[in-house]
């Protein structure tokens, strides 16, 4: 790359809505990306809110009960296809990859464009079904056969909303594997990479081989709705648990398109503000890789009640066990990298904190539901319920977080309030522990999940859970506001490298210039998080 | 956790102490060595950082020692589990059927009920039948569940071991009143059951209709008070003038025996209007015509 300086950073340039949202420019499309997740993202947390507050009594409080159904089916498809499943990926996967192999854009910027534009058009149809049709699908985010082939609800729109978005997710990881492949800067092998990268790549590819599976799954959903096929409906001769394998053969490797990013993420964080090099880089790497292999072979235990065989129950669970492994030797390297670092305690550290903590409990709970006694008192109860709330939100909401407020400074060339985005933390962090943990409670006390009303017994911990969405809603009012104020108002110039990092995004001017590099980026000898040997990065 | 009442709890509550245990330590232990870190190695109190890339022993150790962890923990599992597919011979056999949004069991001498009640101690396998949509059939106390899925014969058996009433709940969601679908299952010392059962057996007082309404769950979404639920009420429905829909179509009918017998077999033909369509499943292979003639009679007097 030549070392061209100019003037002008990517936000500046050209002006105005067409500018943006026909850019292709990767750092445009990831900010067009991050204003649509964060939108649908307050649309999710707004039908959670409103659940939680149906559940704080026994009984009907607000809702109808067809109502609170169609809820959670939303509020599902809108936290997982419209939100987790893109968010790191999209946003930071798509600002910062190609910063960090120190090149100026992806591989195919076009086709980078035509993602953002399905995902537009598939939340536009998720969406469409609050207005248009027979209301929102009332099916649970699962869209089990044979009720979603027989309920009145608009299961189809819904579900064809699903098809669209598995585009845009295809798309982009077909595009971070090229990029990978071929646009690292010259010097950044594989193994030099920022472990960010690696995490997109394991990433990827399940997005990539994966994905189709739901496609075709949920289109046969359609034919079976309009044209009677008889591929599910046991009424036409289908068989419903035909379904659930083909739903989960793609549902449980997309947990890890949902995961695996997010230790992508807490493993540039913890060696930046550890100022050291990160523990056990190779282990880190591959058992990214494990996961996303193994993650293809297990999806049988979402059914070990469904009338599986003794045997197939045997060898899913062991399966399922065996993924726990690479995800311990993860959390042991994480907690390693801290061991005589120097740190500095920022807000983005403390949500790598909580992260580890809360998906761990996220992972222990998992184990509860990997063994089959216990699966069988725990599934489809609320245990299940805040297990993947503890992954998703206490895990990969968090990383998002902590992301967004490790790479604010780069993104807009501004800084946020620190005490404020602290604040916030110790909210969000107590909020989300509140909430989720009684669910935890109430599953082992025998709730079923998808409840729109429950026997007196469970009230506490139901209670107790609405509470803590309250905190948890203020939190998240003060962590956006915080930043949204710094957007608008913040006067402070974090420089190049606010944090002291060494992966090369940190090396380029914030906001980095339209082509990314001011000057060229210079890799630190021993991989990306070589400390000791760290170039010097100047203003 | 409420305590368990069926011999497969002690396995299954000994797998989750063992579970959650081993996980709990573990939580802890990692969590405060992660802030006594963020402590102890503050730049404050440690101002240079020591680069260390890793070490090939102890990932080996923490690679080797949650791998044996995790096998103990399956192992449990597995063990607690096993007893749960392997039915004992004397068995009593029920047949469990569910559909939106009733249990109702049928026992071996033909005698339907809406609860269960069963002898304590006694094997009771059940054989689980969905007539509509995905159930599952979830007693928390005996530590027990398998979904009840439309066209496949599962089943899971239990045996109490303390008496009580203990709730039967619906653990796959399956519409509108999933949480309501709910029963009992009554444990009872042997004597107790024969009594119950001789007495459930001899209740034939019911209209014949009314008593094959009853079977059939009818009653969870058609009133017959004139209150809306799902469907229709059933009061004074005979020979009233309605609005149906039939193939996107309105078109005015008069509820007679043929409009009935239509409903119960091909229930989404005509759907008067107001209701949604595609809730109710066709009962022509359930009920037949001479039960259907009772359930006309019997409606006709509401």
């Amino acid at each position: 790359m030549a070392t061209v300086s100019t003037d002008l950073n990517y936000l500046q340039g050209k002006k105005g809505l067409f500018s943006w949202i026909f850019s292709v420019d990767h750092k445009r499309i990831g900010l067009l990306y991050l204003y649509a997740l964060i939108t649908f993202f307050l649309v999710g947390v707004t039908l959670g809110i409103l659940m939680r507050l149906e559940l704080l009594n026994p009984g009907k409080d607000l809702l109808e009960a067809q109502t609170y159904n169609q809820i959670f089916t939303l509020h599902g498809v809108i936290m997982i296809f419209l939100f987790i499943i893109p968010s790191i990926p999209a946003v930071f996967g798509n600002f910062f990859l190609p910063i960090m192999l120190g090149t100026d854009d992806v591989s195919f910027p076009r086709l980078n464009l035509l993602s953002w534009w399905i995902y537009i058009i598939g939340a536009i149809m998720a969406l469409s079904t609050l207005i248009f049709g027979d209301g929102p699908a009332d099916t649970g985010w699962t869209f089990y056969a044979p009720y979603s082939v027989k309920t009145g609800t608009n299961v189809t729109m819904s579900v064809l909303a699903a098809f669209v978005l598995g585009f845009s997710s295809i798309l982009t990881g077909l595009n971070f594997i090229v990029t990978i492949h071929r646009l690292r800067t010259p010097g950044m092998t594989f193994l030099k990479m920022p472990l960010f990268a690696w995490a997109l790549y394991a990433t990827s590819w399940i997005q990539l081989l994966a994905t189709p599976i739901i496609g075709i799954t949920l289109m046969m959903i359609v034919a079976e709705r309009f044209f009677g096929v008889g591929l599910f409906d046991p009424s036409i001769g289908g068989d419903p648990i035909l379904y659930q394998h083909l739903f989960w053969i793609y549902s449980h490797p997309a947990v890890y398109i949902m995961a695996l990013p997010a230790f992508g993420i807490i493993s540039e964080l913890l060696p930046t503000f550890a100022r050291r090099t990160i523990f056990g880089y190779k282990a880190i790497a591959f058992s990214s890789l494990a996961i996303a292999f193994v993650g293809y072979f297990i999806w049988g235990h979402h059914m070990f009640t469904s009338g599986m065989s003794g045997t197939g129950r045997f060898i899913f669970s062991i399966l399922t066990f065996l993924v726990a492994i690479p995800t311990a030797i993860k959390v042991f390297n994480w907690v390693a990298t801290l061991y005589k670092g120097s740190i500095h305690v920022h807000t983005p550290l403390l949500y790598a904190l909580a992260f580890i903590f809360q998906f761990m409990i996220g992972g222990f709970t998992g184990l509860l539901l990997g063994a089959l006694a216990t699966d069988i008192h725990l599934h489809d109860t609320y245990f299940v319920v805040g297990h993947f709330h503890y992954v998703m939100f206490g895990g990969t909401g968090f990383a998002f977080f902590g992301a967004l407020h490790y790479w604010f400074p780069k993104i807009w060339g501004k800084m946020y309030n620190a005490k404020v985005a602290n604040t916030a933390f110790t909210l969000l962090f107590i909020g989300f522990n509140t909430l989720y943990f009684p669910m935890l409670i109430a599953g082992l006390m025998g709730m079923p999940r998808r409840y729109y009303d429950y026997l007196p017994e469970f009230h506490l911990p139901n209670m107790i859970s609405t509470f803590g969405s309250w905190i948890l809603a203020v939190g998240l009012i003060l962590m956006l506001g915080n930043l949204i104020y710094a957007y608008f108002k913040s006067k402070e110039k974090p420089g190049r490298n606010p944090w002291g990092g060494i992966t090369l995004e940190w090396q380029t001017q914030s906001p980095p210039p339209v082509q990314n590099f001011d000057r060229m980026p210079e890799l630190p000898k021993n991989g990306p998080y070589d400390f000791e040997h760290k170039p010097t990065i100047k203003e | 956790m409420r305590t368990g009442a069926s011999t497969f709890a002690e396995g299954v509550d000994l797998s989750l102490y063992i579970i959650a245990g081993i996980s709990i330590v573990f939580l802890i232990g990692i969590t405060a060595v992660m802030i006594w870190f963020v402590f102890r190695y503050n730049n404050k109190r440690n101002p240079k950082a020591s680069h260390i890339e890793g070490n090939n022993t102890i990932e080996v150790v923490w690679t080797v020692i949650p791998t044996i962890l995790v096998m103990i923990m399956f192992y449990y599992g597995w063990a607690g589990f096993k007893p749960m597919r392997n039915v004992p011979d004397n068995a009593m056999v029920v047949k469990a059927y569910a559909q939106m949004w009733k249990f109702s069991f049928e026992y071996p001498d033909g005698t339907y009920s809406d609860t269960l009640v069963v002898p304590i101690n006694q094997p009771v396998k059940l054989e689980l039948v969905s007539r509509d949509v995905l159930h599952s059939f979830y007693v928390p106390a005996f530590r027990i569940k398998e979904d009840m899925v439309p066209g496949k014969d599962n089943f899971l058996w239990f045996e109490a071991t303390i008496e009580g009433r203990y709730d039967v709940l619906c653990a796959e969601y399956c519409g509108q009143l999933h949480s309501y679908m709910l029963s009992s299952v009554t444990v009872v010392p042997r004597q107790r059951y024969d009594e119950w059962l001789a007495k459930a057996a001899a209740t034939g007082d019911d209209h014949p209709g009314l008593a094959v309404m009853k079977q059939n769950a009818c009653f969870t979404c058609h009133s017959i008070d004139g209150s809306k639920l799902i469907g229709p009420s059933f009061k004074g429905i005979y020979g009233k003038t309605e609005i149906v829909v039939t193939d996107g179509a309105e078109r005015e009918i008069t509820i007679d025996d043929e409009y009935i017998s239509r409903s119960i077999k091909d229930p989404n033909a005509d759907v008067v209007q107001g209701y949604m369509k595609g809730l109710m499943i066709s009962y022509e292979n359930t009920i037949n015509d001479q039960q259907i003639a009772d359930i006309i009679e019997y409606i006709k007097t509401l």
